[in-house]
């Protein structure tokens, strides 16, 4: 027998690791004091994080929130630093712009009940009955903002329904396309022909509704949250829709898609929404008076529309050949597969991507303040001009970095709770 | 290259029908200028297990693939079970119901559980009930011999486990013909039995399969016919016997050498 051979007789025992090399202990160390330089890194930036906070600090640490002007803080011994009167004292306008004081409950309600509505969109766990608010809630929510008839958003929700309903009775008398044509025809029909004097004629006989808000006295951080919902919630299908047109086989569809997509990526958000406050009346029939708010969501949302097709084009396009095949070989039709195989694993690969231009959206209504939307920045500069807080910055733009931050962050943490949730790889 | 199958089967237990599941008659595919399949003529009968094997872009895949339209043909016809594929979706639709295929990377959906793999299909195509389709789930992923492993995710399973479980997705269609596109390529060696065994029990039950495939033991044990092609060509078929033990042509005899010769 040659030296070569070797047979093991029995295995061995697992042991413990050696101390220091488990737990808290190690970690500090692997992170912090691996070596010279990663030790001397730790420190300096210890240092300065100390410093910087402390400096902060020192600056926001101040009595001053009852200050009534900035005047006042100069004279007032004890400040040394911030001067936040400002925030009580315009926190109203800040958070509701020129909405009546008396009618704030209503805004208020629809973003609580905004919660409501999207938390079963957000969390599949939650009875799926509850979709049937987040169904009306838009209505709702509109209603509440901007008052009126409460009639009128109920003929327009009637429209869907009108239009649900006969698709559900001509799909079998006429197939599924032309029942669809139809459905479609008459519920714009009855949108654009009837809603509104049946609205009208209901509310004469049965006065029901809210005091009306026009759409030039909302401000604030409510009007950034507006924009930013709206927007969200109808680019993501309007995306979705123009992600698979790019992919599509049919050209037509294809140079469309890739038409418009290029198109918008090539034009500067404001440039688009100048377009919405100027240009966009002179293509309309005169004497049309096209809510201004309603033309900038509409503009956000096809500008984001283009930017969220780019996001989930790269997850359909990380999806291998092989799940397409396997769905068409199971006898999916291409709208089954998209929907059922597709497209939920090209989402979930486009998570990061898509909340990611979500945010951006967030953080991009500020832009309306340039075309004299009071947004919280637009209502900054006018805070900054009256005569009580001429030239105060600092403690606005910080309330604001804070409310955007609470905003922007639930979203990320969000998209992180998603990611794992649907994380099916081990 | 020999697979061990210790399962014996008698190929004449195994009856074949007179009817004709796949028809193919002059068939031809170009991948833009490149001349893929040449003048294919072939005719499946039902309950019959075809084994198609040959040197790798002799578009034995591709033909497979023709079958349920997951590759277009320019030329000539291709009748599964008395419809003919065009370009009608209708048509295909109906065929792709009928006819199952198993993948060389299995293609499970890998955002769905086992089960639902396994119910997608009948659920949303055939409109079957939720709690049938899961009852026929069941009865093949037990079939398959991986009950089990229902509720886990694709991720979860060995590459056998996977390929055992596409397969039984394939059969909850209650499809009429099975396609195998190399099902054991890539496994490693210990897995290939089990998913093997499987193919055999699906061919003992008078599945009409049609497999493209290397495993030359399994090709000798099940199939009644294996067909060798070339370049894109139907360079020979025979029964299994014959061809392993007389090939005619010099191509076939090199390609056999090549391949059983270590």
């Amino acid at each position: 027998m040659s030296d070569q051979s070797y047979v093991r007789t029995e295995m061995l025992p697992e042991q413990p690791a050696p101390f220091g090399e488990t737990g808290i202990l190690r970690w500090v160390k692997a992170k912090f004091f691996s070596n010279v330089l990663n030790s001397i890194t730790t420190l300096v930036m210890v240092y300065i994080l100390y410093w910087m906070i402390a400096e902060f600090l020192h600056w926001a640490w101040q009595p001053s929130w009852g200050m009534s002007s900035r005047r006042e803080c100069f004279d007032a011994a004890s400040v040394t630093g911030a001067c936040w009167g400002v925030i009580p004292e315009r926190f109203n306008q800040l958070m509701f712009g020129f909405y009546p004081r008396f009618e704030q409950w209503r805004p208020l309600a629809a973003g609580i009940l905004l919660f409501i509505a999207i938390a079963p969109v957000l969390f599949s766990n939650l009875p799926r009955k509850m979709l049937t608010f987040s169904l009306i809630y838009p209505f709702l929510a509109v209603w509440l903002i901007w008052g009126g008839s409460i009639w009128f958003p109920l003929m327009v929700m009637a429209g869907f329904g009108i239009g649900y309903t006969s698709l559900r009775f001509l799909t079998p008398v006429f197939g599924s396309l032309a029942s669809i044509v139809i459905a479609v025809l008459a519920a714009i029909v009855w949108w654009l022909f009837l809603a509104s004097p049946v609205a009208n004629a209901i509310q004469n006989v049965i006065p029901l509704g809210l005091l009306s808000v026009k759409s030039s006295l909302l401000g604030g951080l409510m009007l950034s949250i507006i924009i930013g919902v709206a927007g969200i919630a109808c680019s993501f299908p309007l995306g979705i829709i123009l992600a698979l047109g790019r992919r599509s086989d049919m050209f037509i569809v294809k140079i469309l898609s890739v038409g418009y997509i290029e198109f918008i990526r090539g034009v500067p958000l404001i440039t688009l929404l100048f377009v919405a406050s100027t240009l966009l009346n002179y293509f309309l029939p005169p004497g049309t008076n096209f809510d201004l708010l309603l033309r900038v969501i509409i503009l956000v949302t096809m500008f984001q529309a283009a930017y969220l097709a780019e996001v989930i084009r790269g997850g359909l396009a990380a999806l291998p050949v092989g799940q397409y095949e396997a769905a068409n070989a199971l006898g999916l039709d291409y709208w089954k597969s998209m929907r059922l195989v597709i497209m939920p694993q090209a989402l979930k690969i486009s998570i990061p991507g898509i909340v990611g231009s979500f945010i951006g959206l967030f953080k991009d209504t500020t832009l309306v303040s340039i075309i004299s939307l009071l947004d919280p920045v637009g209502f900054i500069n006018a805070i900054r001009g009256t005569a009580e807080w001429q030239g105060i910055l600092w403690e606005l733009y910080v309330f604001l970095i804070l409310m955007f931050w609470i905003f922007t962050f639930s979203m990320s943490r969000y998209s992180m709770y998603l990611e794992r949730k649907l994380q099916t790889g081990h | 290259m020999f697979h061990a199958i210790e399962k014996e089967i008698d190929a004449s237990g195994m009856k074949v029908s007179d009817e004709v599941a796949i028809q193919i008659t002059d068939m031809n595919k170009w991948y833009g200028d490149f001349h893929v399949l040449k003048d294919i003529n072939m005719t499946v009968n039902r309950g019959e297990r075809i084994v198609v094997c040959g040197p790798s872009g002799s578009g034995k895949s591709t033909l497979i693939r023709c079958i349920n339209r997951l590759e277009v043909h320019q030329k000539g016809q291709i009748i599964v079970d008395g419809t003919e594929l065009t370009s009608d979706i209708k048509n295909i639709d109906k065929i792709r119901s009928e006819v199952g295929m198993c993948f060389q990377h299995f293609n499970l959906f890998p955002h769905l559980t086992i089960l639902e793999n396994s119910t997608l299909s009948p659920i949303w195509v055939r409109k079957t009930p939720k709690k049938e389709a899961e009852e026929t789930a069941m009865h093949f992923l037990e079939k398959v011999k991986i009950p089990e492993q229902a509720d886990k995710y694709p991720a979860q399973l060995s590459g056998g486990q996977q390929q055992r479980v596409a397969i039984a997705r394939s059969l909850c269609m209650q499809p009429r013909i099975m396609l195998f596109d190399e099902p054991t390529s890539a496994l490693d060696p210990e897995m290939i039995s089990e998913v093997l065994d499987t193919m055999i029990e699906l061919a003992e039950d008078g599945m009409t399969m049609i497999c493209v495939t290397h495993e030359m033991g399994f090709a000798r044990k099940v199939a009644n016919r294996v067909i060798f092609m070339d370049q894109g060509q139907i360079v020979e078929q025979n029964d299994p016997e014959s061809f392993f033990n007389a090939p005619k042509s010099e191509r076939t005899q090199l390609f056999l050498s090549q391949i059983l010769g270590h």
